[in-house]
C-alpha cells in the first residue's frame, strides 16, 4: 500500500532545473533511500515535498487512512500536519532555547487549549502544559537527551543536535519522516548509534522514511529500496543490489566509487 | 493642461533631489543590506554646510556645493567606521537600531548647536535669480540648475560605478562579500568608499533643496529621506537605475496629489505606494525575486 | 503567592503616598509616564522581541486607542464611558493591527520595519485631517479619569496577560518564529497567524496605553504619535533587552527617570538617547538583561551564590 505517491515534479530556479519530472512512490513502512551527486535535487526535493518551495508543476499525494490528500500548494504547517517531518541538512533548530521547548514547540500541535486560558493560566492550559512536557520528555529519552532537557541547542554537540533534529521532527507525530543527511559529520560510532535509533523509531512509530545519505555504507546497509537523483532527475530506483550495478548510476557517480560500500 | 505641464516641471525638480537621496540609499542598500537612516541626515547636515558657505563665508553657489559635498562624504564615512563597522555581524535588526540612533544624534547634534530655528537660504542673485515664462509655465533658473546638476551627478555616478575599479569593486562586494573578498578586494574601504560615494550626493541633495526652498532646519531630512527610500524600494532596492527611476516618480506622484487631490494626503499617498509595493512586488520595477536558500 | 504579595505592597504604598501628597503633580505624571511605557514597550516586545518581527508603528497603534477613548469619554463623560472608552480603543487598534498587520506580515527585518513605519505615518495623517479628531489643533479637554486605581490594574494586567502568553504553546509559537521562521513552519507552526495574533495582542495592548495617555493627559494631537514616538518605545525594548518583559519594565523606569530628571534640555536628552542606543548595539546588543527575567527565585539563587539559571520557560 503506498504512502506517498510524488508525480513529475519541477522545479527550476532561473536557468537552472534543480528537480525535473521527478516522480517516485513510497510504500507505507518502508525505509526508502534517496541518493545522488552533490547538487543532484535531493534538498530541493525535500523541500518540495515539505512545502518550502511550490513545485512549478506536478503532484504530491499522501494517503493516510485510505484517503488521498493533494499536498502540493499546501503551506508548510499544513504540510506538518498531514503527516510529513523532517529534518534539514544544515541543522536549523531552535538555537536560542533549550532542547525541551525546541521539542514542545513542535508538539504544539496537540495543544487545544485557545487564547483565553493562555491569557489567564486557566486549568485546560495548566493540565495540558503538563501533558505537553511528559511527552516531550518521554520523546527525549529515546535520543538520551532527556538529561539534558535545560541545556540550549546551539550548546549541545554536533551528533547531538542531529539527534535533537531527529526528535523534534518526531514531536510533530509523523507519519512519513524524511531526514536530509542524519549522518553527515558523523564518526563511524555515532553512525552505528543513529542506525540503531532509526530502526528503534520506525517500530515505535510506525514510521516510513525517505532517507537522504552520502555515507553508502549506511543506504546500502539499512534500505530498502534506493531511488537516485542526479540532475534533477530519478535515474534509477530498485534494491540497493539493483542500485549498486546500475550502469547509469554507476556513470552518475563517476569517480566515486559507490561498490566500496 | 498648462497647469499639467507646469506640475510635471515642478515634479521633476522634486524627483531630482528624492532621486539623488535615494541613490545613497539604494548603493548602501546594495552593499551592506542597510536602511541608513542617518543619510537623511546628512543631506540635512549638507544643506547646513552650504548655508554657512554662503551666508558667512559669503561664497560663491559652486563652491559651496562642492565644500558641502566634501564636508558629507567624510561624514559619511566616519559614521560608517565609528558606528556600522563594528556591527559587521550583527542581527540586520541591531544595525537598522543602530541606524536609526545615529540618525537622532545627527538631528539633535545639530540642533544643539544651530538650534531648531529654520535658517533661510542667503536670496539668489543674477542669473539665478531668474525665471522663464513659457506661456504660463513658469521655469526658474533654480530649477534648471538643480534638475541639470542632478543629471551630471547621476552620469558621474554610472560613470564611477561602471568603468572604474573601485565601482566594479562596489558591484562585486554587493554581490557576493565573501567572494569578494577571495578575490582580494578590500570589502572595507569599497563600503566606506560607497557610503562617501552616497553621502557625497546627499550633501549636494541638501544644497540643492537649501537653494530651491530657501528654509532648512534640523529635522529637515526626515520626511525627504523616508520618501527617497521608499523611491529606492520602488524602482528596487540595490540597483542605481531603478533609484533615479524611482526618485522621479515619487516627485511626480507627490506634485499631481498635492496639485489635483487634496495636498494634505500627499505623504499619505507615498506610504500608501511603499505599502502596495512592498507587497505586490517587493523586489521593486527593476528587481529580481530572491528566495532564501534552505 | 510572593508575586501578589509584593504587587499588593505596590499599590498600596504609592496610593498612600499619593493619598498624603507625597507624589504630587510632576512626579505623578512622571509615573503615569511609566506606566504607558511599560505597557507600551511590553506589548512592542510581544511583536520585537518575542516574535521578532521589527515595528516601527507603535505610536500608530497607540494613537488609535487614544483618539477613540477620547472621542469617546468626551461624548459619555462617566466611569463607564471611561472603560467603555479604553476597551473599544484597544479594539479598535486591535482591529486595525490586524487588518494592516495580514498583508503586511509576508515582509520581513528591515522592510516589516519600513511598512509599519508608513503604516503609522499614515495614521497619523488620517488624524492629521480628519474634523472629528479636529486635526492639528488637536483634541482639548478630554475628561480625566485615570488615577492610581486605573494605572495600576491595567498595567498589572497587560503585563501579566502577556508574560502568561509568552509562557504559553501560543507564545511557544512566536518565539520559534523568531528564532526560525522555516523551521518553524515545517514543524506545523502557522507562521503567518502568530505574526498576524502578535501584532493584534501588540496593537491592542498599545490601543489601552493609548486611552490611558488621553484619559490622563485629557489632551491630544496627532505629533504626539509620530516616529520618535514609536523610537521611543523601540529605546525602552532594545535597552530592557528584546524578548525580556522585566528588561522593559526596568527600562521604562530608568528612562523615564532620566528623561524627568533631563525634562528642561530636550536636545541633550535625544543626544543621549541616541549615544545609547548606538553604544548598546556596538557593546552590549542584548540590552540590560539579555533574553533572561529577574524574578524572586533568581534574587535568592544571586543570594546563595549559585549560579544564576535561565528563567524563561
Ligand atoms: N533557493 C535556491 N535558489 C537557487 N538555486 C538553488 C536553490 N536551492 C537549490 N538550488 C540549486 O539547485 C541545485 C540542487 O540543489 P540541492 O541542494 O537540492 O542539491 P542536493 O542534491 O541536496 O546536494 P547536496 O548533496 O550537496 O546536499 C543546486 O545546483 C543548487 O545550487
Ligand atoms: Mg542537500
Amino acid at each position: 500500500m503506498s504512502i506517498l505517491k510524488v508525480n513529475k515534479i519541477t522545479k527550476s530556479f532561473g536557468g537552472l532545473t534543480a528537480v525535473s519530472k521527478a516522480s517516485l512512490e513510497l510504500e507505507k513502512g518502508e525505509l526508502l533511500g534517496l541518493i545522488g551527486p552533490n547538487g543532484a535535487g535531493k534538498t530541493t526535493l525535500f523541500n518540495l515535498l515539505t512545502g518550502i518551495y511550490v513545485p512549478d508543476s506536478g503532484a504530491i499525494n499522501l494517503f493516510r487512512e485510505g484517503e488521498e490528500v493533494a499536498l502540493h500548494g499546501l503551506r508548510p504547517h499544513n504540510i506538518c500536519k498531514a503527516g510529513l517531518a523532517r529534518t534539514f541538512q544544515n541543522i536549523r533548530l531552535f538555537k536560542d532555547l533549550t532542547v525541551l521547548e525546541n521539542v514542545r514547540i513542535a508538539m504544539n500541535k496537540n495543544i487545544k487549549y485557545g487564547f483565553i486560558p493562555s491569557f489567564f493560566h486557566l486549568p485546560s492550559y495548566r493540565w495540558e502544559e503538563k501533558q505537553s512536557i511528559d511527552d516531550s520528555i518521554e520523546l527525549l529519552k529515546i535520543f538520551n537527551l532527556d538529561d539534558k532537557k535545560d541545556e540550549l541547542a546551539k550548546n549541545l554537540p554536533y551528533g547531538e543536535q542531529r539527534h535533537l533534529e531527529i526528535a523534534r521532527a518526531l514531536a510533530t507525530n509523523p507519519k512519513l519522516l524524511l531526514l536530509d543527511e542524519p549522518a553527515a559529520g558523523m564518526n563511524p560510532a555515532e553512525t552505528e548509534n543513529l542506525t540503531k535509533i532509526i530502526g528503534e523509531i520506525r517500530e515505535e512509530f510506525d514510521l516510513t522514511i525517505l532517507l537522504i545519505e552520502h555515507d553508502m555504507s549506511l543506504v546500502m546497509k539499512i534500505c530498502e529500496r534506493i531511488y537516485v537523483l542526479d540532475h534533477g532527475m530519478v535515474i534509477a530506483n530498485g534494491t540497493p543490489e539493483e542500485i549498486r550495478s546500475n550502469k547509469r548510476v554507476i556513470e552518475a557517480y563517476l569517480g566515486e566509487d559507490i561498490n566500496d560500500a | 493642461m498648462e497647469g499639467l505641464l507646469q506640475q510635471i516641471v515642478n515634479g521633476i525638480t522634486l524627483g531630482s533631489i528624492y532621486a539623488l537621496m535615494a541613490l545613497g540609499y539604494t548603493m548602501v542598500y546594495g552593499i551592506i543590506r542597510l536602511i541608513n537612516f542617518a543619510h537623511a541626515d546628512i543631506y540635512m547636515i549638507g544643506a547646513y554646510v552650504g548655508y554657512y558657505c554662503m551666508s558667512f563665508f559669503g561664497l560663491g553657489f559652486l563652491p559651496s556645493l562642492i565644500i558641502a559635498m566634501f564636508i558629507c562624504t567624510l561624514l559619511g564615512i566616519i559614521i560608517e567606521k565609528i558606528a556600522y563597522r563594528p556591527l559587521r555581524n550583527a542581527t540586520r535588526i541591531s544595525v537598522l537600531i543602530t541606524a536609526i540612533g545615529v540618525s537622532l544624534f545627527l538631528e539633535y547634534g545639530t540642533m544643539f548647536f544651530v538650534t531648531a530655528n529654520v535658517r533661510t537660504y542667503p536670496e539668489m542673485t543674477g542669473l539665478l535669480a531668474r525665471t522663464i515664462k513659457m506661456g504660463n509655465i513658469v521655469i526658474s533658473m533654480q530649477q534648471i540648475l538643480l534638475v541639470s546638476i542632478t543629471i551630471v551627478l547621476m552620469i558621474l555616478l554610472q560613470f564611477i560605478v561602471k568603468t572604474t575599479r573601485i565601482g566594479k569593486a562596489m558591484r562585486a562586494v554587493s554581490m557576493d562579500k565573501d567572494a569578494a573578498e577571495l578575490m582580494g578586494i578590500n570589502v572595507d574601504s569599497t563600503i566606506s568608499f560607497t557610503f562617501g560615494l552616497g553621502s557625497a550626493l546627499a550633501g549636494a541633495a541638501g544644497v540643492l533643496v537649501g537653494v530651491y526652498y530657501n528654509s532648512i532646519n534640523p529635522l529637515m531630512g526626515m520626511v525627504p529621506g523616508l520618501k527617497a527610500f521608499i523611491a529606492a524600494v520602488f524602482g528596487g532596492i540595490g540597483i542605481i537605475p531603478g533609484a533615479m527611476i524611482g526618485g522621479y516618480f515619487i516627485g511626480a506622484v507627490e506634485v499631481l496629489v498635492a496639485g489635483y487631490g487634496n495636498s494634505m494626503y500627499r505623504d499619505a499617498v507615498v506610504f500608501g505606494i511603499l505599502i502596495l509595493v512592498l507587497i505586490v512586488k517587493p523586489s521593486g520595477l527593476l528587481g529580481k525575486n530572491t528566495r532564501e536558500k534552505v | 503567592m510572593k508575586k501578589l504579595i509584593g504587587l499588593g505592597l505596590t499599590y498600596a504604598i504609592v496610593q498612600i503616598l499619593i493619598m498624603t501628597n507625597a507624589i504630587t503633580g510632576y512626579l505623578q505624571a512622571t509615573l503615569v509616564t511609566i506606566c504607558i511605557n511599560i505597557i507600551l514597550a511590553v506589548s512592542l516586545n510581544l511583536i520585537t522581541g518575542f516574535t521578532g518581527q521589527f515595528s516601527l508603528g507603535h505610536a500608530g497603534f497607540m494613537s488609535i486607542g487614544a483618539y477613540v477613548c477620547a472621542l469617546i469619554t468626551m461624548r459619555v463623560p462617566t466611569v463607564y464611558g471611561f472603560i467603555l472608552g479604553v476597551l473599544l480603543g484597544a479594539l479598535a487598534a486591535a482591529l486595525v493591527g490586524c487588518l494592516v498587520g495580514l498583508p503586511t506580515l509576508r515582509l520581513r527585518g528591515d522592510y516589516l520595519a519600513i511598512a509599519t513605519l508608513g503604516m503609522s505615518e499614515i495614521i497619523r495623517i488620517i488624524f492629521l485631517n480628519m474634523e472629528i479628531t479636529n486635526g492639528a489643533a488637536g483634541l482639548n479637554g478630554i475628561p480625566q479619569f485615570v488615577n492610581w486605581t486605573w494605572l495600576f490594574t491595567f498595567t498589572v494586567g497587560t503585563v501579566l496577560v502577556i508574560s502568561n502568553f509568552i509562557k504559553s504553546a501560543h507564545g511557544r509559537a512566536c518565539i520559534s518564529i523568531r528564532e526560525d521562521e522555516i523551521a518553524a513552519e515545517a514543524m506545523g507552526i502557522n507562521t503567518i497567524k502568530y505574526k498576524v495574533v502578535s501584532f493584534t495582542i501588540g496593537a491592542f495592548c498599545a490601543g489601552i496605553a493609548g486611552a490611558l495617555y488621553a484619559s490622563y493627559f485629557y489632551f491630544l494631537k496627532p505629533d504626539l504619535f509620530g516616529f520618535l514616538k514609536s523610537v521611543d518605545v523601540l529605546v525602552i525594548v532594545v535597552l530592557g533587552g528584546l524578548g525580556s518583559i522585566s528588561g522593559s519594565i526596568l527600562a521604562a523606569i530608568l528612562l523615564a527617570l532620566i528623561s524627568s530628571y533631563l525634562q528642561s534640555f530636550p536636545e541633550i536628552r535625544m543626544i543621549l538617547y541616541s549615544l545609547t542606543l548606538i553604544a548598546i548595539m556596538i557593546f552590549r546588543p542584548q540590552g540590560l538583561m539579555g533574553s533572561k527575567e529577574i524574578s524572586l527565585s533568581v534574587f535568592s539563587k544571586w543570594a546563595s551564590g549559585l549560579k544564576s539559571k535561565r528563567g524563561r520557560v
